[in-house]
């Protein structure tokens, strides 16, 4: 059973976001089971900082041996920071996807996405696997 | 509902992830695909690789019936020695790719892709019938081991009596391997020295238990079939499904040399093959290595200055060059400037000659 922290929200595609609660600027990663499915991470593309991106958008791609997926945002805004420590260790999506695997942080506008809790989510991945 | 091989539960207690390849439940990998891959070429990996399918020909005319109904000369191959070949229809396209072992003067077995292997069977009884020789799929019976890698000698010289300096690259010989019978075959599909050991169903869980044992101070480890993917492909090693299908002929494939034109009495496909022979195909096999780091993959359409120059048959991140490569077939004349289409980015691509690795002697 992948790891799946309580203090976290969740998609249905398999990211996490922290940071909700204060509305301001949320963190977000692919989950451990993503990382799982996925196999070793080869390759993560993010979007720009300073960009602005609409909750849903597809703003990048991670990319593993055998597949590739791509990475949306739950939320909308102004991307503030983006994480180069992966872009440059793709193997940190694997080795530490809560932690130096973290993806990109959003300044929110609007409301998010529907986002799961992390019992919503056990049960999602439980279903698929 | 995936078929399974004997050892499906070890793997499930290794913690590996299985996955549906050609109809079998198989390990994709236990952890890091990469580790996996480095493993195979610093020290050693070991594969089950059950799913392969082993077909026997045996009785006086069993040469001249794989003569009549594979490309290769397989009855003047010497008892003990291995040949890969192909087995074409009548138009000369590829229905699969084999290794034919001659087990002694009146057996061999024929070595089948896992997608393959019951085509394989009914062509071959059908191609045999006019021979005095009998074809037999025991594909049911037999559990397939590789251990590939550097290190695999050694490993496999712990559990052995067999004569294995002795044993040359395609040889195979009757041995016991942890006290059970088994063909001990230097072959494999990594790029690397290797084993390929062929045993009963019931010998290979067990056996397994023993080379894990026996390779563990070496740096043995368990290797799926992620990593056997990247491993044939940076060797170069065409797939049944990617680079060779029924639309294909070995020539087409720059594997021409495998058709022995030269061999007595006809075979199938011979017509159409030496109609083709001279012909230099539209489209060649080349090797194609990315300058970015987004993977080409099956599929993608090769592009010069826009335009649709070949197309990926595979693709994947190298360990060993630390780019993605893939191979490609692509024009004749498109040489330098291509691009491969990743959704919808011509992400630029140089082109090299096969294969991307070749190990130091």
């Amino acid at each position: 059973m992948s790891n799946i922290p309580d203090d976290l929200n969740y998609t249905k595609e398999h990211e996490w976001v922290a940071g909700v609660d204060d509305g301001i600027t949320v963190t977000i990663g692919i989950t451990a089971y993503a990382a799982e499915q996925l196999g070793d991470v080869v390759f993560v593309q993010l979007p720009e900082a300073g960009s602005t991106v609409e909750a849903g958008d597809s703003v990048g791609e991670v990319e593993s041996t055998k597949s590739v997926s791509e990475i949306y945002t739950p939320v909308g805004g102004e991307v503030v920071e983006v994480n180069q420590t992966v872009v440059d260790d793709p193997s940190l999506a694997n080795s530490d996807p809560y932690g130096d695997g973290w993806l990109f942080r959003v300044r929110v506008e609007g409301d998010p996405e529907d986002l799961l809790s992390a019992e919503e989510y056990t049960a999602l991945t439980s279903g698929e696997s | 509902m995936s078929r399974h091989t004997p050892l499906k539960d070890v793997h499930e207690s290794l913690g590996a992830t299985l996955t549906d390849f050609a109809g079998w439940l198989m390990p994709l990998r236990y952890g890091s695909e990469s580790a996996e891959h480095n493993a195979v070429r610093q020290a050693a990996g070991l594969f089950d690789l059950s799913h392969m399918g082993e077909i026997f020909v045996t009785g006086p005319q069993a040469g001249e019936a794989l003569d009549h109904a594979l490309v290769g000369h397989l009855s003047a191959l010497a008892p003990g020695r291995a040949r890969y070949t192909m087995i074409v229809n009548e138009r000369g396209g590829v229905q699969d790719d084999l290794i034919v072992y001659r087990l002694g003067d009146e057996e061999f077995m024929v070595v089948a892709n896992a997608s393959n292997y019951e085509k394989v069977a009914e062509e071959l009884k059908n191609r045999a019938k006019s021979f005095n020789a009998v074809v037999e799929d025991r594909s049911e019976q037999y559990a397939l081991i590789a251990v590939q890698g550097p290190r695999a000698q050694e490993i496999l010289a712990t559990l052995t009596d067999a004569d294995l300096d002795g044993l040359k690259y395609y040889a195979g010989l009757p041995g016991t391997v942890d006290g059970r019978q088994a063909l001990i075959a230097r072959t494999g599909y990594t790029g690397e020295d290797g084993f390929e050991l062929f045993v009963a169903n019931q010998d290979a869980v067990p056996l397994w238990h023993a080379l894990s044992a026996a390779g563990e101070p070496y740096g043995l480890r368990p290797a799926g079939l992620s990593s056997r993917d990247t491993l044939r492909l940076e060797a170069g090693m065409p797939l049944y499904g990617n680079e060779l299908g029924e639309d294909l002929t070995p020539f087409d494939a720059g594997l021409g040399r495998v058709v022995k034109f030269d061999k007595p009495g006809d075979f199938v496909g011979r017509s159409a093959l030496e109609a083709v022979k001279d012909t230099p195909p539209r489209r060649r096999l080349v090797g194609l290595v990315a300058q970015g780091r987004r993977v080409p993959r099956h599929g993608f359409p090769v592009t010069k200055d826009g335009a649709v120059v070949g197309e990926v048959t595979s693709g994947a991140p190298s360990q060993s060059l630390g780019r993605p490569i893939a191979m490609a077939y692509v024009d004749n004349d498109a040489v330098a400037g291509l691009a491969v289409d990743i959704r919808g980015s011509h992400e630029a691509v140089d082109l090299v000659e096969l294969p991307f690795y070749r190990r130091k002697k």
